[in-house]
């Protein structure tokens, strides 16, 4: 019943945005959906801890410990992204960006958005959870190109076209997986693709046909990751979108695609052994780590540094997983959280930060913090959040991921990326000097207020973030849990 | 096991290689999307043999989907797009047809090796075409990478897809019915975007041809 409430109020907030002409109190009920789906995400987990995987509609959907979690990842970061949807949308028709017209079309569409991206971690069958991932992709192109410029239809051709022939290959890889599990010698029961039922027989799936399925599938899902080397759609994407859905984006979709290389992984593991399936991942971690340091510090432009970031921690992501024990996957998930609230603050405000400013261009903004104090406040606490100072949360998965990976033996790819981490660092901090302190072309008049509707949000977003650093007590359980789903 | 139940599978997979080849040889959009829909007529032709042969009542409804969504929807909407502009020729591709030809047979044979590790543990007449399903993914992205119109790059999308459902159709006749539901619908909602971005950026950058598409770099 939980699991089917779930996505029956985003379903039901879909049809009720798409009857209503667009309206403030229309935005204010998506937040509200958003809401609940926290409220419930936050219900299932706390009976996922205890009790068997919680099961619906004949087993075709199924919440276990990990698949709560992601639940109330998606009901957080999407909280934050549509508490911000009535302000971009009056900002945006009062300046002519968009009308009242295309504002339905969006609201509409974040609500499909958000209802794949929860039927992805809620369904029992693997092929499921494929068409769940791409169709995010078709709501989501609509989102990116919603601004109807030159830039915003590049962004999301490309978008398109690299997600779609990079998910046609994880979609190869579940055809391959299903293959070896037809031809599995006993056949105690039908084929079905079914999560409970690959994992019960992964270990006697064809090891040579499954090599093949996981490369293809870390291929391909490994581009909606945002994994080099199929990275380059994210950058225009989060670059062109609007604020809110590059905070879902960055904050949650990403991390719903690892989510499934997380499942594939373990029945990888299963019946490979986990050293191919560790190899593959450390290769495009190292990648994407080295590639986006690199990026970052050359970087011009606010929010393709936002975007930049995501790929590192995607990187980040992938070499914990590689190190694949219950601490490291424990401190993945915990990273997914941290990065997904930090990143949805710094999109959310980089919003703000464009409207206030009319660009994103790093070298015509300056003085932030003396001239907005609070929006400027939070940038910085949110840069300092995303390059891992404590208290914040992602300073203590940061560092458990490295004890993880120190663990199974993996101390130079520790090396590695603590010297990309310390070159990011060192961008992300000039980069932030200018931003919030430098003296340049803007004007320096005296410090402006921020709304309160813009404050609240972010700040206690942020102070969860801290919170969560500080005492885990809540999620420890949870995670502990989640991260036994994919680990035997 | 019957020569025609054999011969018609070979029939129908080799037209759909041939077909995926044939694109790579027209240069006139509009006999492109003929082929294209030839493709998808011949792709389910693989389904309905199966299905005959397996007495899978799944794999027909499978088949019959695929002949309306692949053989006809999806070419259709192609044409649409392709009358936008009524001088469309794939007029200058990254790599020309004689070369493309010769790189198909070259992706041919590589596809043979690649899938003979996969499709020996389980040997069948079926599981042995497996190569005519990945030759076509490849030459798939063979059009994608060097061919510069959008409509073309739409073909390439469309037969690497279509190269992905003959290997499953080939290998395990076909995924659960309810997958099989959610990819096609999936396809088919790729290709309507695909259309509607062709025509946005047809009236706002005047082109589609993407090599004048270069706002966003770093």
């Amino acid at each position: 019943m939980l699991c089917v409430l779930v996505l029956l109020i985003p379903l039901l907030t879909t049809v009720l945005s798409a009857s209503f002409a667009w309206r403030a109190w229309v935005g204010w009920t998506t937040a509200a959906s958003s809401a609940s789906i926290l409220g419930l995400g936050i219900a299932l987990s706390v009976r996922a801890t205890s009790h068997a995987p919680l099961m619906a509609l004949h087993g075709a959907l199924r919440a276990d410990a990990l698949s709560s979690f992601m639940v109330v990842v998606i009901g957080t970061v999407s909280l934050l992204a549509t508490l911000f949807t009535p302000r971009t949308m009056r900002q945006e028709i009062e300046s002519g960006v968009t009308t009242v017209r295309f504002a339905r079309r969006y609201v509409v569409l974040m609500q499909v958005f958000i209802t794949c991206m929860l039927m992805a971690v809620l369904t029992a069958n693997l092929g499921v959870l494929w068409v769940s991932i791409e169709a995010t992709t078709i709501a989501t192109t609509f989102l990116v190109s919603h601004r109807r410029t030159d830039g915003a239809y590049e962004a999301s051709w490309k978008y398109v076209i690299l997600c779609s022939i990079g998910i046609a290959l994880a979609f190869l890889g579940t055809v391959l997986v299903y293959f070896a599990e037809l031809h599995v010698g006993s056949l105690h029961q039908s084929a079905s693709l079914d999560w409970t039922s690959v994992m019960a027989i992964a270990h006697h799936l064809n090891p040579s046909v499954m090599r093949l399925a996981f490369a293809l599938l870390v291929l391909g899902y490994g581009t909606k990751v945002g994994l080099v080397p199929m990275h380059s759609w994210l950058p225009d994407a989060h670059s062109q979108a609007p604020a809110p859905v590059s905070a879902l984006m960055s904050g949650v979709l990403l991390t719903v695609a690892f989510y499934a290389l997380l499942r594939f992984k373990a029945i990888a593991d299963a019946a490979l052994g986990t050293a191919f399936p560790r190899t593959l991942l450390i290769v495009v971690g190292i990648a994407s780590l080295v590639l986006a340091s690199g990026m970052l510090i050359a970087q011009r432009d606010l929010k393709r540094m936002l975007a930049y970031s995501s790929i590192e921690h995607m990187g980040l992501l992938a070499l914990g997983a590689a190190a694949g024990t219950p601490l490291a996957i424990a401190a993945v998930l915990l990273h997914i959280l941290g990065h997904g609230i930090t990143k949805s603050v710094l999109f959310l405000s980089s919003g703000e930060i464009y409207h206030v400013e009319g660009t994103t261009e790093i070298a015509k903004i300056s003085g932030m913090l003396a001239r907005r104090p609070v929006l400027g406040g939070v940038f910085g606490f949110g840069l300092m959040a995303l390059v891992g100072f404590p208290p914040f949360s992602l300073f203590v998965s940061e560092l458990s991921m490295a004890r993880a990976e120190v663990d199974v033996g993996l101390w130079w790819v520790v090396a590695i990326s603590l010297a990309c981490l310390g070159a990011i660092f060192g961008a992300i901090a000039m980069h932030a000097r200018q931003l919030l302190m430098g003296v340049g072309p803007s004007p320096s008049e005296g410090p402006t207020a921020t709304a309160r509707s813009v404050a609240v949000p972010l700040v206690t977003a942020l102070v969860i973030c801290a919170v969560i650093g500080v005492v885990a007590w809540p999620l420890q359980s949870l995670l502990h849990s989640a991260a036994h789903v994919v680990v035997p | 096991m019957s020569t025609t139940y054999v011969g018609a599978l070979e029939l129908a997979s080799g037209a759909v290689l041939v077909s995926a080849i044939m694109t790579l040889w027209r240069r006139q959009v509009r006999s492109i999307v003929t082929m294209l829909s030839l493709q998808g007529i011949a792709l389910a032709g693989v389904a309905v043999v199966l299905a005959t042969h397996e007495h899978d009542k799944a794999l027909l409804a499978t088949g019959l989907l695929v002949l309306v969504v692949k053989g006809f929807v999806v070419p259709g909407l192609l044409r649409r797009v392709s009358q936008l502009d009524p001088n469309s020729r794939e007029s200058a591709p990254l790599v020309n047809v004689p070369a493309s030809l010769v790189f198909a047979a070259v992706l041919i044979v590589l596809s043979y090796v690649v899938s003979s590790r996969v499709t020996s543990f389980a040997p069948t007449v079926a599981t042995h075409l497996t190569p005519i399903g990945i030759a076509t993914v490849l030459v798939g992205y063979f059009m994608l990478v060097t061919r510069r119109r959008a409509v073309s790059k739409i073909v390439g999308l469309i037969l690497v897809d279509n190269g992905i459902a003959l290997v499953t159709f080939l290998l395990t006749s076909g995924v659960p019915l309810i997958v099989e539901l959610g990819s096609s619908l999936d396809v088919l909602l790729v290709v309507v975007v695909l259309q509607f971005l062709v025509v946005n950026m047809g009236r706002h950058l005047r082109t589609n041809e993407l090599a004048e598409m270069k706002a966003l770099h770093d």
